[in-house]
């Protein structure tokens, strides 16, 4: 059959959006993700699009079983995003986030790096917009620092893919390796994308930025994008290994003091990505199919923590975890949602995200990564810890709340959303079996057996146990009115500093050297005018006798340059 | 021959008659004649190369010999244009500003000046060069004296004494000249100046033409005698003088310099070369600075005039074929923008009074089509593509990229730039600014004045643009003058 852009519908529902209001655009954007789903389900395998431009062939259009996956997973996110933000009228952000989400399945529909690098920029600009979207100077600041990080990655893909067609390669989007200098710096623009530690800051920088449903959105594409890439050119690199472990575990220690709680989210979130970093590193079958499939899970359920927050801040406009708490009594059907959301990403068994996490932490096993494999299980408790416990405890419970008395319970097209995407996390979570149909590879692997569970349930309770005992015993880090720093102290402390100090130094040397311009200046001009003007030296009428002296001069002057 | 008898002829004739009417019939018959003759000339030359003739039967070097080139042929093809241009236009100008007595005086002088520049480039004699030199020279202190006040009387004056001595350094020159050689005729004096080359006499007498000649042609800082020269004199003076007297002792200036001494005297071994450049240099930045404070336009344009004679004595100084060419051109090129805006500020003369830049105020709405003729020669002036300024700018550029002094050429668009200020100014008041609200009534020039200023307001467009003919000649005659003496 003719094969379509899947990307299509849903930027055809972005310009629709422009166009229309009310409830026609609400089911157009329904439509569009719903539409997409049907084109990426309707599509061969094994298709492709090809055509030529400037000598190269380019793909924009290739169909197998990981853009696939990666096709469903991102229109039901669009879904989720869309329903979720039904009830705003702000154009901008609507029609960002479904371009967005459009760029998105571009993205990894792109059978050649050329066009992956298109939808990778356009990813980037509509992003921004969404982080922008509040509007005010922090948001706008934050959109500055995110783009400018968004477009060096995409400048560093593009070098990169420059230099490594430049090396002989084809342009088609395969598995790359970093046996060229070209393919280490594609790894670096995926890394930044991916949030590699050191690198990361952009997105706990940005993401706590952006409006409620503006943050569901960027924690559903941008990241994912990035895995997937990472997934097909960089799949059994084994840097990325520890890259992941790392990131697995570093974001642990912040999420735990961070007192916003969707910065708490964002810390969570470089932490599963973390895990499949780790999946695609180790590069096996069983490992490769853990990653994406974390990925699917991590869409849903975090997008589900990201909704429930948001649904928080947009009834409070208040998300440090120092000012909530006790909400539970008045968001009962959110608080119960969250607690679905922070039960998956925690990993209980029955939850989405026990099903493909335990699929990587098993190839890690297999593999015989101890270390690492010892690693992924503080990440898995710390996860437990800041998201599945954290978060619901002290946005609901906790002490009460100055918001407690004016509380109610979000639109209901945000329980809606939210309430898919809880349906999805436990479907899941009980079926696995259905999203092990999608993955790229045929696997037998099942999740619930004793060991897994076992493991599992123990990790849990040990966890929930020092988190109780911690906060019992008042060793519990104090959520604080603050804003901690990590590495971004070197860009937004360090580097503002040191170019301040320099600047002032600059600024005084040119203002010195323009004050001596300035002045030399207007000393010639001002002779010169003295000089020319009608009354001046050289334009006054002047006696015969100094025409004489000038003429005799001039004699002089020409005998001796002729004697010479 | 005619192309000088006719005028020198009329001159007497026209004294002798003494009726204004008459002089003005006469010396148009005159100029007519000596521009078809000089016409004659100039295709004769084309065809056969330069043409020789002994004056009196009286071969070279004993008798007078006149010499024309493709030099010589393009001078007199702007002088008597020129001259054409000025006569036609003179009688209603001159009705306004000579009072009846002394008309028939005013064009008898004009002829006299004409037959002396004429003269000037036709001859082939150093002494016969000076006395031309001192009818076109005694004929202009009379046509300045003639002037509406007394500013004119003194500047007259002023010229007369600066004159004088200019022209008596040049005989002292000549006189040097002959006691080294004995021979007067240029073409045997080219001959035999080198074997006497490198004595004292012949470098002061080269001084004394360098000064003298300099001062004729108004070279920086012996200008000085000019801008009141132009400034104070009768419109039709200006216009004449303007446009043709610099420029005749500017190939006066070639004629010697090169033609005689030769390329490899005058530019190599004296550094008259530096002397040029370094002069006309500073002639085009100072005056041309002086042009943009001025606020009597007259002035402005005389100041304007001396900027020009810069960029000829820069192309001469180059001393390659492009510059040299830059430098013939432009005498034929800057006849034409001058002479078309002197012709246009006496037509606002004739209907306004002034020539004071306050009094222009307007212009376009009230005297349109002059307006029109002002914009089109400022145009050239500064050197708009399109336009004959353009043109010899462009070879003076060239010129002095060939020698490598790129400095000169960003000197040569730094002048433009100037010009571009000063003339603005004034197309600025001309065309956009509001006739003061006391201003008297006024019409267009009379069709007798309007015809020729537009004429030669087209010709800047038409030889701006038609190249061939002027830039033509003006190569080859370049061409001439660097081989004579290789």
């Amino acid at each position: 059959m003719l094969e379509i852009f899947p990307a299509l519908p849903l930027l055809l529902g972005a310009i629709a959006a422009v166009f229309t209001r009310g409830r026609l655009r609400a089911a157009l954007m329904v439509a569009a993700p719903v539409v997409g789903a049907f084109v990426v389900w309707s599509q061969t395998q094994g298709a492709t699009v090809e055509f030529e431009l400037l000598g190269y062939t380019l793909t924009p259009l290739r169909i197998d079983t990981l853009s696939t996956l990666f096709g469903y997973l991102f229109h039901v996110a669009a879904l989720l995003g869309v329903v979720y933000s039904l009830h705003l009228k702000d154009t901008t952000q609507l029609v960002s986030s479904l371009a967005y989400a459009g760029c998105a399945v571009g993205a990894v529909y792109a059978g050649d790096l050329l066009t992956l690098f298109v939808f990778w920029e356009l990813l980037a600009v509509t992003s921004a917009i969404l982080v922008c979207a509040r509007g005010d100077d922090r948001a706008l600041g934050a959109g500055l620092r995110y783009l400018l990080v968004q477009v060096t990655s995409g400048v560093l893909l593009l070098v990169g893919i420059l230099a490594y067609a430049g090396a002989g390669n084809s342009l088609d989007f395969d598995w790359i390796g970093t046996d060229s200098p070209g393919g280490w710096l594609i790894l670096v623009a995926f890394g930044i994308k991916s949030a590699f530690p050191l690198v990361h800051n952009w997105l706990t920088d940005a993401y706590p930025e952006a409006t409620p449903s503006g943050t569901v959105f960027l924690a559903s594409f941008t990241t994912k994008v990035a895995i997937y890439a990472l997934a097909r050119g960089f799949a059994g690199t084994e840097v990325l290994i520890y890259v992941g472990a790392t990131m697995a575990c570093f974001p642990i220690f912040y999420a735990v003091v961070a007192n916003d709680l969707r910065r708490v989210l964002a810390y969570s979130l470089i932490n599963q990505l973390g895990f499949m970093v780790v999946g695609i590193g180790i590069g096996t079958e069983l490992a490769l199919n853990g990653a994406v499939a974390h990925a699917c899970t991590d869409v849903v359920f975090k997008g589900l923590l990201m909704m429930s927050m948001g649904a928080v801040l947009h009834v409070t406009g208040e998300m440090r975890a120092s000012e909530l708490g006790g909400l539970y009594k008045k968001m009962p059907k959110t608080m119960l949602l969250c607690l679905v959301g922070a039960a998956s990403i925690s990993a209980f068994p029955l939850f989405s995200g026990f099903v493909s996490k335990s699929m990587i932490v098993s190839a890690v096993l297999k593999e015989g990564y101890d270390v690492v494999w010892l690693a992924l299980l503080f990440a898995a408790a710390g996860v437990f810890h800041h998201a599945g416990i954290k978060i619901p405890f002290f946005a609901f419970f906790a002490h009460d709340s100055k918001y407690v008395k004016t509380a109610h319970e979000p639109p209901t097209n945000m329980l809606v959303a939210m309430s898919l995407a809880a349906a999805l996390c436990i479907g899941i979570g009980c079926y696995p079996e259905m999203l092990y149909g999608l993955l790229p590879y045929a696997t037998d692997y099942s999740a619930y057996d004793t060991s897994h569970v076992l493991a599992q349930l123990q990790l849990l309770a040990f966890s929930a146990l020092a988190f109780t005992s911690l906060k019992l015993y008042h060793v519990y880090p104090p959520e604080l009115r603050s804003i901690h720093l990590d590495a971004q102290w070197v860009y937004r402390r360090l580097a503002p500093t040191t170019l301040n100090w320099l600047f002032v130094r600059i600024q005084r040397a040119d203002r010195a050297f323009r004050g001596f311009a300035l002045s030399g200046l207007g000393w010639v001009t001002r002779s010169i005018v003295r000089h020319h003007r009608p009354t001046g030296t050289l334009a006054r009428s002047w006696p015969t006798g100094s025409m004489m002296l000038w003429m005799a001069m001039l004699l002089f002057l020409t005998l001796v340059l002729y004697y010479l | 021959m005619l192309v000088v008898l006719a005028p020198l002829v009329a001159a007497p004739a026209i004294v002798l008659i003494g009726r204004a009417r008459a002089a003005w019939h006469l010396a148009l018959a005159a100029v007519v004649a000596s521009f078809a003759a000089a016409c004659a000339i100039a295709w004769k030359v084309s065809r056969e190369g330069a043409i020789d003739y002994a004056l009196g039967g009286w071969e070279a070097p004993w008798g007078i010999a006149y010499h024309v080139d493709f030099l010589g042929a393009l001078v007199l093809l702007t002088v008597t244009g020129i001259a054409v241009a000025v006569v036609t236009y003179a009688r209603p100008s001159v009705e306004r500003e000579i009072p009846e007595s002394r008309r028939y005086y005013f064009y008898g002088c004009l002829m006299l000046c004409l037959a002396g520049l004429l003269g000037m480039t036709i001859t082939g004699d150093v002494f016969n060069l000076f006395v031309f030199l001192e009818i076109s020279s005694l004929s202009s202190y009379a046509l300045i004296g003639m002037g509406r006040d007394r500013r004119a009387l003194n500047a007259a004056f002023q010229y007369l004494v600066m004159g004088t001595i200019g022209a008596s350094f040049i005989l002292i020159g000549i006189g040097f000249m002959y006691m080294m050689t004995g021979t007067l005729n240029m073409a045997d004096l080219a001959v035999r100046l080198p074997e006497v080359a490198d004595t004292r006499t012949i470098r002061a007498g080269f001084a004394f033409l360098t000064v003298g000649i300099g001062l004729k042609v108004a070279l920086f800082p012996l200008h000085l005698w000019l801008p009141n020269v132009y400034a104070y004199a009768p419109s039709v003076v200006s216009a004449f003088l303007g446009a043709t007297a610099t420029k005749v002792a500017v190939y006066a200036l070639l004629r010697i310099m090169l033609g005689i001494f030769g390329v490899e005297f005058s530019l190599g071994e004296m550094p008259l070369h530096a002397l040029l450049v370094g002069l006309g240099s500073l002639g085009v930045v100072s005056a041309s600075l002086v042009a943009v404070f001025e606020r009597n336009v007259k002035r402005m344009l005389a100041y304007s005039s001396v900027a020009q004679v810069g960029y000829m004595v820069l192309g001469i100084g180059l001393a390659n074929t492009d510059g040299v060419t830059a430098s013939i051109l432009h005498i034929f090129n800057h006849a034409l923008m001058k002479g078309a805006l002197f012709l246009a500020l006496g037509a606002v003369m004739y209907r306004i009074g002034s020539v004071h830049i306050r009094d222009l105020a307007g212009l376009g709405r009230r005297m349109p089509l002059t307006a029109a003729a002002i914009l089109v020669a400022g145009l050239s002036l500064i050197g708009v593509p399109g336009t004959v300024g353009f043109v010899s700018k462009w070879y003076l550029v060239l010129g002095a990229l060939e020698s490598g002094l790129w400095p000169l050429a960003a000197l040569v668009l730094f002048g433009s730039i100037l010009a571009l200020i000063y003339i603005w100014r004034l197309v600025e008041v001309v065309w956009f600014e509001r006739p003061a609200a006391d201003a008297p009534a006024i019409d267009e020039a009379p069709l007798q004045m309007l015809a020729p200023i537009l004429v030669l307001a087209f010709a800047n467009l038409y030889f701006g643009i038609n190249t061939d003919l002027t830039a033509g000649l003006a190569q080859r005659a370049a061409e001439a003058l660097l081989e004579v003496n290789r």
